[in-house]
């Protein structure tokens, strides 16, 4: 029952108000009128939502599927070579970061990329150049930080999926004489195939839904360089008061959410040969 | 190492892989690449740590000229600190409970009884787990204006409740299964009916896994941002995520340190609470669990 009430709710009066020219003062704010497509119409002409869209694939892309999977394919996969109390200290580490607040995370990240912040003190002891990370490179900075935040997550899948290979396989593997990397690609990797798929589908939707790193970070600027669905959603409805046009980028998100959702649960429904 | 430990290493089932010579040989560029990353995820914190002793703090990680504590006693005043905290408590524990009630609810009968609306229901909640809670949120927002709950403390907590819902339940559901059924068909034949059972004997079975469901709620309430920054309005119902942000955005770049010491303060509840969780129930518990389903 709650489920339906404030799940679904939402998401019928999302698609609801689209339809209509709520905002969040004036005459409007109380009685909505009906305006059809409008708010779709001005929503595919204006020019912020190809980039905006651009923007969160870029997010997306490069900081769940590129960064936050295969950095934590890669540690964990390291973390089975390496020595136990080096694979404990650093895995400590990688969940540190993701167990913090966000909020928190959010003005660590924030610090670290500033102009005096960390990342260009290092920079400067290699004596190469230090830009402002958060006006010239914002996406590179955001990506970066969820990188950061989120890789713990893929961590731990990949972790529990790697205990479950059989030593007996890699075994064989290495009987039959194949190397570190052929292990990896032609054994270990399809073993957990399934992994694989779950974990990005995930991860995906998680990054998709970030909104208080960007906020705190660069609250979608400098002039919406990084302004990704979530963050347009919310200013064109909080900070431009035009709750109908925001609810209208918020269902072209949920959407996206509900594509990708679908394609997991098929995934899942399909039986793991 | 002597032969016969030697012997007693190969005869061992291959749990850890196969330790060769070459493995023994490539555990030193593992050990090295492992480090590295592990550095790097560790810097941005350790800003955060020498940043809250450091009473001229800036956004530089750098060793403070004098070990203070001035930062931690500025920001320790009951306006500032004591209420936001509060506010996060009441929020977090009332969501967790809530939300422990309803799953409890709804993952008995999916767990006990075979229905053919078992599965579709199952792949609903899943599916419920993926949705992007951020998009929601402008919608809520709406939703909340009509229906006059903004700015509600009880709203704000049972609409935590519904997003933490869907992971609750299979949580849930899977700690229940663990649960052999034997025992409740003893009661039932005494004649207890389904509630008394489920109360009597299936929850103190399960009293590790509800304890596991309640921690993990718990954190996603205590670090949530985005839910209370939209539905609750005035400072003295904030929880400390948004208090700390409107505080620190709105008096621009001042005071660093004090910005570390809260987030400090404000993080230690969850990091010990998870603490504790990573230790009763091994590491990748909750996730694989919810995962594989």
């Amino acid at each position: 029952m709650l489920l339906l009430v404030f799940l679904a709710g939402p998401i019928l009066w999302a698609f609801h108000a689209s339809f209509t020219n709520a905002a969040l003062t004036g005459r409007n704010a109380r009685s909505p009128a009906w305006v059809g497509l409008e708010n779709y119409a001005r929503l595919f002409a204006d020019p912020v939502l190809p980039l905006s869209l651009g923007l969160t694939v870029l997010f997306v892309g490069g900081s769940a599927i590129l960064g936050q999977n295969i950095l934590g394919l890669s540690i964990a996969v390291l973390m089975r070579r390496a020595s136990r109390s080096v694979s404990a200290v650093v895995g400590t580490a990688v969940v540190a970061a993701w167990v913090l607040p966000e909020i928190v995370a959010a003005f660590a990240a924030y610090a670290y990329f500033s102009r005096d912040g960390t990342l260009n003190q290092l920079l400067a002891g290699l004596g190469v150049g230090q830009p402002d990370w958060l006006y010239s490179f914002p996406m590179v900075a955001i990506i970066l930080a969820n990188v950061w935040r989120g890789t713990a997550f893929s961590m731990l899948v990949y972790r529990a999926a790697l205990d479950d290979v059989p030593g007996e396989v890699t075994e064989a593997a290495v009987m039959d004489g194949a190397g570190g990397w052929q292990r990896l690609a032609y054994v270990t990797l399809p073993m957990i195939r399934g992994s694989i798929a779950t974990n990005l589908m995930l991860v995906t939707l998680q990054t998709l839904a970030v909104f208080t790193l960007i906020w705190v970070m660069t609250a979608g600027g400098p002039s919406n360089a990084s302004t990704t669905l979530p963050v347009l959603a919310y200013q064109e409805a909080f900070k431009f008061g035009d709750i109908g046009y925001g609810t209208a980028v918020a269902s072209v998100l949920i959407l996206i959410g509900v594509v990708f959702g679908a394609a997991y649960i098929r995934l899942l429904r399909d039986p793991k040969p | 190492m002597t032969t016969a430990a030697r012997a007693r290493r190969t005869r061992r089932p291959a749990a850890h892989g196969y330790r060769s010579v070459a493995q023994q040989r490539a555990r030193i560029p593992a050990d090295a690449a492992l480090l590295l990353i592990g550095v790097s995820f560790v810097l941005p914190l350790l800003w955060l740590l020498l940043a809250s002793l450091d009473s001229g703090a800036g956004h530089q990680t750098r060793l403070p000229e004098e070990l203070s504590l001035a930062n931690f006693s500025a920001i320790m005043t009951t306006g500032l600190l004591f209420q936001p905290l509060w506010n996060s408590l009441v929020l977090s524990a009332g969501t967790a409970a809530v939300t422990l009630v309803a799953a409890v609810l709804a993952a008995y009968p999916l767990s006990r009884y075979q229905s053919r609306f078992n599965r579709p229901f199952m792949y609903t909640i899943l599916f419920g787990t993926c949705l992007p809670i951020t998009a929601i949120m402008v919608p809520v927002y709406g939703l909340f204006v009509q229906l006059r709950l903004l700015d509600s403390m009880p709203a704000t907590i049972f609409f935590l409740a519904t997003t933490a819902l869907p992971m609750a339940i299979w949580m849930t559901k899977n700690f229940m299964d663990a649960v052999p059924v034997s025992l409740e068909e003893a009661a039932w034949v005494d004649g207890a009916s389904g509630l008394t059972a489920l109360r009597t004997i299936v929850l103190p079975l399960m009293r590790q896994g509800l304890g596991v469901v309640f921690i993990f709620v718990f954190i996603q309430a205590w670090g949530n941002f985005f839910v209370p920054f939209v539905l609750l309005l005035s400072e003295a119902r904030q929880p400390a995520a948004v208090s700390i942000f409107s505080f620190f955005g709105q008096h621009g770049a001042v005071a660093y340190g004090q910005l570390a010491a809260f987030s400090i303060l404000y993080s230690l509840p969850v990091l010990a609470l998870y603490v504790i969780v990573a230790k009763g129930a091994g590491s990748s518990f909750a996730m694989s669990g919810a995962v594989k389903g």
